[in-house]
Formats: structure tokens, sequence, C-alpha cells
């Protein structure tokens, strides 16, 4: 059996090992509820994390195609960015933890030089994926920078230019 | 290289796991981005309050009064002799866990101190150690810990990340109601000038001029006449609010957001058009008054005294004024000060009349003693009655969803009449899930005063439950647009929409009521009070809809 083969078949329970390092990031607490709480609406991050999980490892493990793969992680790493709880690197390296899942699980299969080389070749795209999500991340804090600044220029002076009340001084501040 | 690949410490240098402390022993750390800046001390002077000076959260040093320890546990004794229930819930919680995972703020910061039940242990540690035998006896095995310089910056911290929204309370058991708690802490933290500038400077702001934003009277009159000519330009019909008029039927107070920042503006050109529309057809006479020019009210957020000061204003200028009773506009917190505290803290107002509506003459027997009503309530009574000509399909292009505002929904259960209201007044209704409104809503991420900008991150984190479960509905059914009937959820949902769920707008109801209404004299409408295109009739909502240009979207 190849490594595609192998990965194909073992697949849910590296999803699962991997899901489980994501939340493990999180404190005791809280990757425990992230666990336990089935229901989306009551556990968005959990939810968010294990319906993306699935196709994010058959589009690496298929096509690889970037706009699908970010496609999959924005909604991740768009919690995590605004998680303060979390640095920027434990924000974004829970892509790589699918190498842990990977080994973890095929440690037998390992032993085969194959599979292992085909393992060292396939983690180069886990890599990729990596660039991506770290793509992801500043592409969501920059959009928290700009929600931030232009929050009170907008809700508060918008009016007050429209009505003429605010003349001078605004005009550049208008849309950072 | 795979076996050496397996350790742990090989697979990386980089620490990505947590602390597995548990949380007394896990320290706080203050993070930009979480918190809001410190209240200028000016503010803090305007209202008596004490310690005004400058400091800064980040700082080691903030300038603490000298016995600020006993300045705390005189605070705590005081107000566990004066409020019953903080006693209470001081003593009762069996720990049980029901509220833990129940909390917008913890579910989206994944921070266990967000869990209500350690939010109130954070302060009942302190309460046990000084105050129970029980914990001076077991100290920190029985949950116990001195009051020292970290636990009162950790208490600053989380109690400004509390929105005091109360949805953890209707899972406890008890009825613990943390957003109580909250609200003793931060009154404790004032007694040390500790409080946060966008709930001081807007307090102050009120007491000195009528409203938050502090916007002097005739800046008040100068927007609405300004609305006035945007309402001309839409419909044709140019209408005539009056101000401080004396004798008026009702006096109408809301907060100035809707007066100043959009999209609440489009909101209040909705009051000012219903308020034409019943005058031309029942000579109904409804005036604005400059002096409460602020139904808001931060001084709930930061004591029972500012609280009462701030609200005094309203029944102050409807004596005046001689009206029948007080109409309040669409807002959140106001209404819970309204329901929950104004009938006794500066009522019972026994010179206004037990509200009656003149038109349909329905008694509004919940504001007996408050002689306040509703806006949503008097409109969705004017509309089970018949009173208002309303052609729904001209907010075909829109896709309806409802946030039930924290307040209004658990501040005084008011989950049907807006729903009422909307679905008399658009043709596309669609509810978030059950567990995500009405008593179980999730909060906006920002309400109780946490509506600055610098704390950005706990917004958008604290707001995600409510985001996640627009998204499904935008997904689901299409939804585009977020009625809520909030002044802050207008100004706050906006960004959160922008990060979460760029598809979907914000709307305040009476928007929806004004876009559908059918005034007397109007010219044929092509444009909404937004200025946008009105759809044709036959037009798909899908298709039609583009959501305006919001930068950092
Ligand atoms: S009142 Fe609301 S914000 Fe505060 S702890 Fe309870 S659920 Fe959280
Ligand atoms: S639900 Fe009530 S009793 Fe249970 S832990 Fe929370 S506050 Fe305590």
């Amino acid at each position: 059996m190849n490594l595609k083969d192998l990965l194909e078949k073992r697949k849910s329970a590296i999803i699962k090992c991997w899901f489980d390092l994501v939340v493990e990031t999180y404190p005791l607490d809280t990757s425990q509820f992230l666990k336990k709480q089935k229901d989306p609406f009551a556990n968005p991050v959990g939810a968010t994390i294990s319906q993306a999980l699935k196709p994010l490892f058959d589009e690496i493990l298929n096509r690889m195609d970037h706009e699908a793969i970010a496609a999959y992680i924005d909604p991740i790493i768009r919690i995590r960015a605004v998680q303060s709880i979390l640095s920027p690197s434990q924000a974004t390296s829970f892509i790589f933890f699918l190498k842990k899942a990977i080994r973890e699980n095929l440690r037998k299969e390992l032993k085969d030089i194959e599979i292992s080389n085909d393992l060292l070749v396939f983690e180069l795209k886990i890599d990729e994926v990596g660039l991506i999500a770290f793509d992801i991340f500043v592409k969501c804090r920059e959009q928290v920078y700009t929600i931030k600044a232009n929050d009170r220029l907008n809700r508060a002076f918008g009016a007050f230019k429209r009505a003429g009340l605010v003349t001078e001084t605004m005009d550049d501040t208008q849309g950072l | 290289m795979s076996e050496r690949l397996k350790s742990d410490e090989d697979f990386s240098k980089i620490d990505l796991n947590p602390s597995k402390t548990g949380w007394m022993d896990t320290p706080t750390v203050i993070k930009d981005g979480m918190f809001c800046f410190a209240a200028k001390p000016q503010s803090v002077k305007t209202l008596d309050l004490p310690y005004s000076r400058e400091w800064n959260p980040k700082h080691d040093d903030w300038k603490l009064p000298e016995n600020w320890k006993e300045i705390i546990y005189e605070g705590m004794r005081d107000r566990l002799d004066r409020f019953r229930t903080f006693k209470i819930f001081m003593d009762i919680c069996v720990r049980c866990g029901a509220c833990a995972d129940k909390c917008h703020f913890f579910i989206g910061t994944g921070d266990p101190k967000n869990m209500p039940v350690l939010r109130a242990e954070l302060i009942r540690s302190v309460y046990k150690n000084d105050f129970t035998t029980f914990g001076k006896i077991f100290g920190k095995l029985g949950g116990a810990r001195p009051l020292t310089l970290d636990v009162l910056k950790e208490w600053w911290y989380y109690f400004f990340q509390c929105s005091e929204c109360r949805r953890c309370s209707v899972f406890c058991p008890y009825g613990i109601d943390t957003a109580e708690i909250t609200i003793i802490g931060r009154e404790l933290l004032n007694l040390l000038g500790l409080n946060i500038d966008w709930i001081a400077t807007p307090v102050s702001n009120c007491y000195m001029t009528g409203n938050h934003m502090g916007i002097q009277p005739h800046a008040f009159v100068g927007m609405l006449e300004f609305f006035v000519d945007d309402i001309e330009e839409c419909t044709g019909v140019r209408v005539n609010p009056t101000f401080n008029k004396k004798g008026a039927d009702i006096l109408f107070v809301t907060p100035s957001g809707d007066v100043f920042g959009d999209p609440g503006t489009y909101t209040c050109m909705g009051y000012m058009i219903l308020f034409h529309y019943l005058k031309e057809k029942y000579g109904l006479e409804v005036t604005w008054s400059t002096y409460a020019s602020e139904g808001g009210n931060f001084g709930l957020f930061t004591s029972n005294e500012v609280m009462k000061r701030l609200n005094s204003k309203m029944y102050a200028e409807a004596k005046r004024l001689g009206v029948k009773w007080i109409l309040g506009g669409e807002c959140g917190h106001m209404w819970r000060v309204i329901n929950q505290y104004m009938g006794t803290m500066n009522g019972p107002a026994d010179f206004l009349e037990e509200p009656v509506n003149p038109i349909t003459g329905t008694k509004f027997e919940n504001a007996k003693s408050t002689k306040m009503v509703h806006i949503v309530e008097f409109t969705a009574d004017l509309i089970k009655h018949g009173k208002l000509d309303l052609d729904p399909s001209r907010n075909d292009n829109l896709k309806v969803t409802f946030h039930d505002s924290c307040n209004p929904a658990r501040g005084m259960g008011f989950f049907e009449e807006p729903r009422y209201v909307i679905k008399n007044v658009c043709n596309n209704y669609y509810d978030m899930p059950r567990n995500c409104i009405k008593e179980q809503t999730f909060c906006c991420g920002s309400g109780s005063g946490l509506n600055a900008s610098e704390d950005m991150e706990l917004r958008l984190a604290g707001g995600l439950p409510r985001a996640n479960a627009v998204k499904y509905v935008n997904e689901k059914h299409g939804v585009n647009m977020l009625a809520c009937i909030c002044a802050i959820d207008r100004a706050v949902l906006p960004p959160l929409m922008g990060y979460w769920v760029p598809e979907v707008d914000v709307t305040g109801i009476h928007e929806l009521v004004t876009n559908a209404l059918i005034i007397p004299g109007e010219k044929e409408k092509t444009v909404n009070l937004r200025g946008e295109d009105i759809p044709d009739k036959e037009s798909d909502p899908d298709e039609y809809y583009v959501r305006p240009a919001f930068s950092g979207r």
C-alpha cells in the first residue's frame, strides 16, 4: 500500500488526532468544552475546526489547490487571529500538527523506507499550507486593525459629516 | 528521522501548549485589544467619583491610594449589607458548571476566566478569605485567596470582559446572575477610580450636556433638521418635529446614538416619519427633548447612584413639559434601567398618566409604574389595530433576521413584539436557531460600555457566537439584513458583521417600518432612507442587494 492509500485508509483516526491536537492549544477547561459540546451554535470554535479539517485534509492529499485550502483554513484562522490568549505562532501552527497526527497513526508503516520518504515529500505540502495559513493570519490581523481604526470615525462622524456639522479635519481620516 | 521527530521537544521549540495550572495560579496578562483605555481624570472628576488621575492599565503602577485594600474591603462590606443578592450570590454557588460554557466571551475568546463561574470566583475567593470562617480555615483549598494587587488587576481585566448580558443566569439552577456580580465588581473598582473611558466620558457628557456624545442642544436640533431634508428628498414629505413642546401628548426619548451614529440615523428618520404620520392621521403630538436627549444610561455600568442621577432627567423633563407619558426608542440597556430600576429608583412618576395608546385605546399595563412605553410595542399595537398603511413589498430586497438584544430580551422578556412588527413590514423573515435567540440570545459582544474601538479583539471574539448564528441564516436562507432594537447594536454589529459575515448589513426596526409605510402625500419613492434604489416589485433579493462599501471589510 502506498502512502496515499494509507492516509486515505487511516483518515478518520488521523483527523480525530489532529482535531485533538488543535483544541489542546487552548487551556484545559476550554479544550474539554471544545471537544465535548457538539452543538455548532453553542460551540462555534469547536464546530468550525472540526468542519474544516476533513476537507482540508482531502485537499492536501489530492488536488492541493491553494484557493480551496485558503477557503478551508480561513474560518479557523479568522477565529484564532482574534483570540488573544494565543500567540501568532500558536494561532497558525495547528497546520503542522497534521504531521504529528500522521506520524502517530502510521508508526509501524513508517519503518518502510519508501513510505517514510513519501511522507517527507507529503510534509512539504503541509509546510506550504502553513505558509498559506500565515498569509491569512496576517490578512485577518490587518483587517482587525482597519476595523479598529475606522470604527469610531465611521459611526460617530459619518452622520455629522453628512449633515455638514463637521467640515474640516475629517476628510483625511475617513476610510483608513 | 521519523524516530527523532516523534519527540515533542524536537517537534517544535516553540511553546505551543497552554499552561496547565489551575485558575488561581494562572497569572493574568493584560493584552492589547482586550481592554478599554482608562477613564480620563476630568470625566471622573465631573462625576464626583473618587481618585481621578492619569493611569494606564499596562503600567505596573496603577497609582492606587495607599489604603486601597481597606477601601475595597469596606466597599464589599457595605454592599454585602445593602444588596442581599450580592451576599446570596457569594454564598450559594455550588460550582455545578451549568453556566460555565454559556458566556459568549468564554466561547469566543477561549479564556477560562471568562467562564461565568470563574468570573464570579474572582471576587468570591476574596469574599471567602476575608468574610467567611470557612475560607479563613481552609484557605486556598476552600477556594479562598487574599486580596493582592494582582487580584485587583485581574478583577479589572475580567469585569470589563463581561457585558452584563445575563445569558449565564438563564442556565443557573440557583438563579445566580453573574451580571450583578460584575456590576458590584465595577462599583468596587470605581471606588479606586478604576473606570474605563468609554463609560466615564459618555456618563460625564450625559451629566453635563444631556447625552453620551456630549452634543449640545443646537447640534441636536441641527441633526434632526438635517434628517428632515433627507426625508423630504426621499419621500417628498416634509416632516416637522417639535422640540421641548409644552403640552404635547407624549415625550419621546431615544439613545443619542440614533441621532448621531449610522446606521441608527436611518432608524431615527424612521421615528420622525412615524410621528409625522400619526400627527397627520390621528392628531397625536409627540415631542423631542434637547434636555433629556439621551435614552441610554451608561450610569448602569458605573454605579447605582450615577445611574439614578442620569435617569432622573427623563422624569424631570416629562414633568416640565406636562406630557401624558413617555415613549422610549429602540435601545438596549436603557430598557433594563427603565424596566428593572426606574419605577422605584426615581418613581413612581405619579404626575404622569398610566400610558394608554390614544389611537387604539390599548392600555400598556406593563408600563403602569414607569409610565414609559417601548416604541416597538407601541408600533406593534398600531399595526395590530390596522392603524398603519403598510406595503411590505417595499422591503422585498431584504431577507431579514432579528438579533434579540440582551436587555430587552432577558431584562424585560420582549420577544414577540419585534418579530411581529418585522413580519408585518417585511415579506422575508428568518429566525436564527433557537438556542441563539430570545432568552438565550447571544450578546453582540460589546454591551455594557465595552463598545470602544481599542478593545476590538475582545468585541470580535465575544461577538463570534452571535455572528456565527447570523452566518448560518445567511448561508441557509440568504439573509442579508440583521435587524435589532438597540443603539449599541446598531453601532457595533456592522464591524462585527464586517469581520465574520460581510454579506449582512444592520438596521433598526423603525427603518424597516417606514420603508414600508405609505405616507399621506408621498411621492413615488425611488430611493430608500439610505439613498439606495428601491427594488422593482419583481426583483430577486439575492440578486438585488449589494452591500454598501465598508472599509475594513
Ligand atoms: S453576564 Fe454575560 S458576559 Fe457576563 S459572565 Fe454572564 S454570560 Fe458572560
Ligand atoms: S450555574 Fe450557578 S451554581 Fe452552577 S456554577 Fe454557575 S453560578 Fe454556580
